[in-house]
Formats: structure tokens, sequence, C-alpha cells
């Protein structure tokens, strides 16, 4: 169950969002061009309706200003800048698409990600990259309590502290903690694997911490590189399941 | 063996034989005692009811020749295709897991083949299902096992389940007999595993954040898909009113006679409301917001039996009706054929409700691939369309004779109770009286 997964590659330095700030000429291929599409003069309806069937490989989204579902339910490999703030379940259930917010991010970021990837510039409320079943999701700040709750085979690197609660239930995948986690980390944790650089609050119920083994340092530098980090793998432990929930019996009673 | 009465014994109201018996087993086994099926303690229910058929006051239709209409729409608040169904009995969610395939494929079969809905579980969607199913409601669970914005697209409706009626406030549970390597890769956890659902949603809290979910689910399928809200029944009143709040185009309510695949026996026999006192809090909180039968509509399930039950649940303002159990009987749960083989395992036909365990004789409520096998798909979608039927024409027999050209037009007014308590929670009077008991509602 400790197998080393491939980590999700992100397609070249644009999603790190650090070397795409040129806008489309009128000289480029129809495919390179960026096409803006504006939250003050279109709602986000209209932006998803485009977005889910995209006539361009490029999206900047301007004045999001904390707008919920903004990317929701892409599936086309497009590249999606939002330029602001984002609210709830922004690049829910995301396939295949790269997006980028440049600002922070409300409840539920990437919640049930199958593929693609996310990156948040800032910081991102609660439950971040929920239930998320693949690709990789990365919160350049903090990201609040439950993040990765029940996570399902998604990577999430967080650059700096997550909060309480975080990979509850988390079953498949990894979590990348640069900084601390808050209390109850990976409570009736199942087969994710969770890796965090600084303190811990407390661990949850059958979350134990494990030894870090070669496999283990090498997916995480992976991870870390995707995620455009450069801590040293050897600052940070490793926590899974115990593996001694996953059988019913009332003596456990107090164990939960 | 001598009747014990006859030799002046006298058993305990309080510590009855079945009540002896848990005692005995939870001493001698130390674990609580889990099953499948719904409430099995008498609560009042639909038989507590009557019809007053047309007379002089009333004008009948002519039971086989004037038209009595039973199609129903689902779902035409918000979305940009509702449903339209031909009977207002739909199949409840189930998953697969719980069920083998051969009983979700004969499940989708027989709803399709009388132009009514079927309904995904705490697992996912399988092919089968989506292929013999010609209208899928497709659940949004707190697990999210198996979720996929593919399947959501699939589904012809989205069911964000909060709870249900066997365990309202409880997550579901699979035990590890049933994680057999296809249910475990569909849900991403290890095979033979005890699994163990969240009860709460991991992405929103409340009904504020439930209407922002909402308007994510719809985003991701372009406003096309009706949103159902189900609960199990507790504050139904104040549920349904936050329900519609949060956007839901469907509130489907299940009463504690609902059932389930695997629930402890003390969460299904004492936590909840019976669907019969259900209904009318959920009727009053859409009236209130002016959109019952005008705008959202009210699904029922909770004991489900007959065209007479659907007939009631409907006359008291649901919409349409969704049955589990007894769709499971017609597909041939409980069969008197498998008599000794239910006794092996401890059990008899008519009392069988170790859904849990997985050895399920007739082939439904598991994953064993011997077993699962012995259920037909094609026979049992033929059983259960022939079943769907009676209850259709059941329920049109009592509207004819209650005067109505469609089983939706059914009333209140048409009923009385045949007991205090129904009256009281039913709200129609007390048969031959204009009394109902209990006064000022919610």
């Amino acid at each position: 169950m400790d197998a080393v997964s491939p980590v999700t590659t992100l397609e070249g330095a644009r999603l790190d969002g650090r070397a795409d700030d040129d806008r489309a000429t009128g000289d480029r291929a129809a495919g390179d061009v960026v096409r803006t599409i504006d939250l003050h003069e279109a709602d986000v309806r209209t932006l998803n309706a485009e977005l889910h069937a995209p006539r361009h490989r490029r999206y900047e989204v301007l004045n999001s200003q904390g707008a919920h579902a903004v990317a929701a339910g892409l599936r086309e490999e497009i590249e999606v800048r939002v330029r602001g703030h984002v609210g709830y379940y922004c690049a829910g259930m995301n396939e295949a698409a790269h997006v980028v917010v440049d600002g922070s991010a409300g409840t539920g970021l990437a919640e049930n990600m199958m593929s693609g990837s996310v990156r948040v510039r800032g910081d991102a409320s609660q439950s971040a990259g929920a239930t998320g079943r693949g690709g990789l999701l990365v919160v350049e700040g903090s990201a609040s309590m439950r993040c990765g709750i029940s996570m399902k085979g998604i990577d999430i690197v967080v650059g700096g502290s997550v909060g309480p609660m975080s990979a509850f239930m988390a079953q498949a995948g990894r979590l990348v903690v640069c900084g601390d986690a808050g209390d109850g980390l990976g409570d009736s944790i199942y087969e994710a694997r969770l890796y965090v650089r600084g303190g811990i609050g407390t661990l949850g119920a059958d979350c134990v911490e494990k030894p870090l083994r070669e496999e283990h340092h090498a997916e995480l530098a992976q991870l870390l590189a995707a995620a455009g980090l450069d801590h040293a793998t050897s600052e940070f432990r490793r926590y899974g399941s115990a593996r001694s929930l996953y059988h019913f019996t009332t003596e456990h009673a107090g164990s939960y | 063996m001598t009747d014990p009465a006859q030799l002046g014994l006298r058993e305990s109201a309080t510590f009855d034989r079945a009540t002896i018996a848990s005692i005995q087993r939870a001493a001698r086994t130390g674990v609580y005692d889990i099953r499948g099926w719904g409430a099995k303690r008498a609560v009042p229910h639909f038989d507590d009811l009557l019809f007053l058929g047309a007379s002089m006051s009333r004008y009948p239709l002519e039971g086989y020749r004037e038209r009595c209409d039973t199609d129903v729409v689902l779902g035409d608040r918000h979305a940009r295709s509702p449903l339209h169904l031909a009977t207002p009995v739909t199949i409840a969610g189930m998953s697969f897991g719980a069920l083998s395939a051969q009983a979700k494929e004969a499940l989708g079969r027989g709803a399709g083949e009388v132009g009514t809905s079927t309904t995904t579980g705490d697992g996912g969607m399988t092919e089968e299902e989506r292929g013999q199913s010609k209208t899928l409601v497709y659940q949004v669970l707190p697990s999210r096992y198996g979720m996929n914005p593919e399947h959501l697209r699939a589904a012809d409706a989205i069911e964000v389940v909060l709870g249900q009626g066997a365990k309202p406030g409880g997550g579901g549970m699979l035990l590890g007999q049933k994680i057999s390597e296809r249910v475990a890769e569909m849900r991403t956890l290890p095979a033979g595993i005890d699994q163990r659902s969240a009860c709460r949603h991991p992405d929103w809290t409340g009904p504020d954040d439930l209407a922002i979910k909402i308007i994510e689910l719809r985003e991701i399928t372009d406003w096309g898909k009706p949103i159902y809200v189900k609960v199990g029944a507790t504050r139904t009143y104040y549920d349904v009113k936050l329900a519609v709040a949060a956007g839901a185009d469907v509130v489907v309510v299940d009463g504690m006679q609902g059932g389930t695949a695997a629930t402890q026996d003390v969460f299904i026999e004492h936590v909840g409301i019976p669907t019969l006192a259900a209904i009318p809090q959920a009727v009053q909180a859409l009236q209130e917001l002016g959109l019952h039968r005008h705008g959202v509509q009210l699904i029922v399930s909770g004991g489900i039996r007959t065209g007479a039950d659907v007939a009631k649940a409907m006359a008291l303002g649901a919409d349409a009706v969704a049955i589990g159990t007894a769709a499971l009987i017609a597909l041939g749960d409980n069969d008197p054929r498998y008599a000794a083989e239910y006794e092996a395992i401890g059990s008899a036909a008519g009392y069988y409700d170790d859904f849990q365990d997985g050895r399920d004789p007739a082939g439904i409520s598991t994953q064993d691939p011997e077993l699962a096998a012995r259920l037909d798909p094609v026979e049992a979608g033929k059983r259960l369309a022939n079943y769907l039927r009676v209850l259709t024409l059941e329920a049109q027999t009592i509207a004819r004779a209650c005067g109505k050209a469609h089983v939706r037009h059914l009333e209140p007014e048409d009923l009385v109770a045949l007991t205090v308590e129904s009256a009281a929670m039913a709200r129609v009077p007390l048969a031959g009286t204009s009394w109902i008991p209990g006064g000022n509602h919610a």
C-alpha cells in the first residue's frame, strides 16, 4: 500500500505562475491567444460555459472578487489564470485543466479534482482539495481546517500550514505541509501519506508517525519540485494509518 | 412445545423475548447489532388512514374508462432538463456495494420499463446501472465515494444526500464482507475493511454553504440537471425550508421506516420520525414558501408498500414517492423459495435483514459472485416492473374513486384517520369526526 506513485507533471513553468505575464498578440497562432474574461462584464455562468467548451487554450479571468465556482467543472486541457481572489469551489472537480489563482481561495478549493493542476498564490480556506481523486493542488500560502479531507488520490502541497482535522479520513494520495499541521491530523486515515515539515498539534485517531524511507524521500522530492519548493526532504516527517481501526470491534470504542 | 401461557407463565411486556435475546446477544458478543432494513417497530403509518370515496357529495370517475393520469415532472424550478416520469413511484438510492451489480441492473431495467427513475448510492455509478437505467439520479453523499464529474454529467438528476430515514445523522456503513475488489476500487479503499462513511459533507457545513455547493453542481453540469436534496425525517419542517432556501429543485423526505443496507439497530429503531408525521411538516414548509405543487416537488419515502400508500402520500401532499425495501422484495428478497437457506444462516424468509453480511441467498444484498449470479437481472427487472405497475394501478383506482383525474389531485380532504395519533400526525380528522388533534403546527 505504500508504493510510490508518480507525481502529476505540470506543463512547463507557466503553472508556477511566474513565466506567463505576456498577453496575446495578433501575430500568434489562434491557440496561443489568451482570451480574457472580465467578471465585471460577464457572470460566472458565462465564464464557465465558455471554459466547458473552450475555443482557446489559455484564459485569463479578471475581477474575480471572491466569486464562487470560478472555473468549476473544467475538463479540457486549458490554462486558466484568475487575477484576484476566488470564493467557494474554485476549480471544483477539475479534470485536465491547469488553473492558477493570483489571490486567495475560499472553501472547497479544487474539491474532488480528478486530474490537471490548481495553484493558489495566496491562502486557501476550509476543505481545500477535499475528496480529490487526482491531479496536483498547490497552495503557496496556508490552508485552513480540513485540508485534504477524504482525499482519494490527489496530491496536495501546502507552502505554509494547515488547520485542524486536515486529511480526515484521507483515503489515498499525498499531502505535503511545509509549515505546521493543526490538531487531529489524519484522523481515521486510510491509505493517504502525509508529510509535515513543522509541528503537529495532535495526531487524529489511528494516525501515526511512520519511517521516511528512501522511496518516500523520492516521492516527497518530486512533489516539492512539482510545487516549485526547495525544502530538504530530511526536514519532513511522515504520517499515515496504523490500520488498527480497519475492522470494527467495540473494544475500539474509546479510540475514536 | 407447550405454549408457555398454558402453563400460566407470563411474558414481560418490558423484557419480552426479543429484548431478552438482544441483551443475551450483546453480552455474548460485545458488539452492537448492525443490520439492514428499516425500523421494525410499529409506528403510526398509512394503514391508519382511509380514503373517503365519492358518493353523493363527490362525483367518482369510471374505473376502466375515464382517464386518471399519473405522470409527474420533477425539478422544473431551475433545471433546463427536468425529469418527466410516467409514474410517481421512483426507486430510492441504493449503492452498488450494498447491492450486487445484478440487483442494480434489475432496478434499472424494471424502472425503465415503466418510465420511472432509479438512483445511485454511496458507491458511485456503475456502467451496468447507467446503461440499464433510462432515468438515473446520481447521489452526492458525504463520503463522495467514486464521485466523478463525468457521472454528474451522465446523470439525469443530482441528489445531495444529507441523511436517510433509517439513520438521520449517521453515515453509511459497509462491512468488510462486502468490500470486494471492485467495490474497493470504486471507493478507493483497501478491500475487505469495514468501511465507515462520513456523516457530514466534507466541503460544506450548514444551509448557507449548501446553497453555494448547489450552485457549483449546477455550474459543473451547466444548469441542466434538477438538484434534489434528501433528508432523513426529523425536524422536517425546518429542514425542508432550509433545503429550499439552499436551492433544491426537489426535496426528498425519508421517514424512519426507510431501509438501510447496514446500520446499528439502535439507530434504526430510535432515531427519526415516522413517514406519516414528516409529510405534513414538509408540505407546510413548501406551502408557506408558496412552492408546494408550484416550483419545488416533494418525494416521500419510508414504508411505501402498496398503491394505497402511494395515494395516501400524494393526498397528504407528496408529488412522488420512492421505494427501496419494497423494490428489493419485488426483485426477490425474502423469497420463500430460499427458506432453507435463510434458516441455515440463522434467519427466515420474511425476516431476513442481515443485508450487511453479504450472504443474501437471493443474491441481492451481496458481493459474492455465486450468490449474485442467482439473480437474473432481466427476470428480476420484470418482477419489479410488474410491481410498479400494480402500485400505479392501485393508486389510480383510489384516485378515480375519489373523483380525481390525476393522482396528484388527491388531497388531505380525501382522508380520515383511524387513530388519534395518526390524525394528529397526518393532520386529517379522526374518522367520523371533524377533530384534528395537535393544534398549532411547527
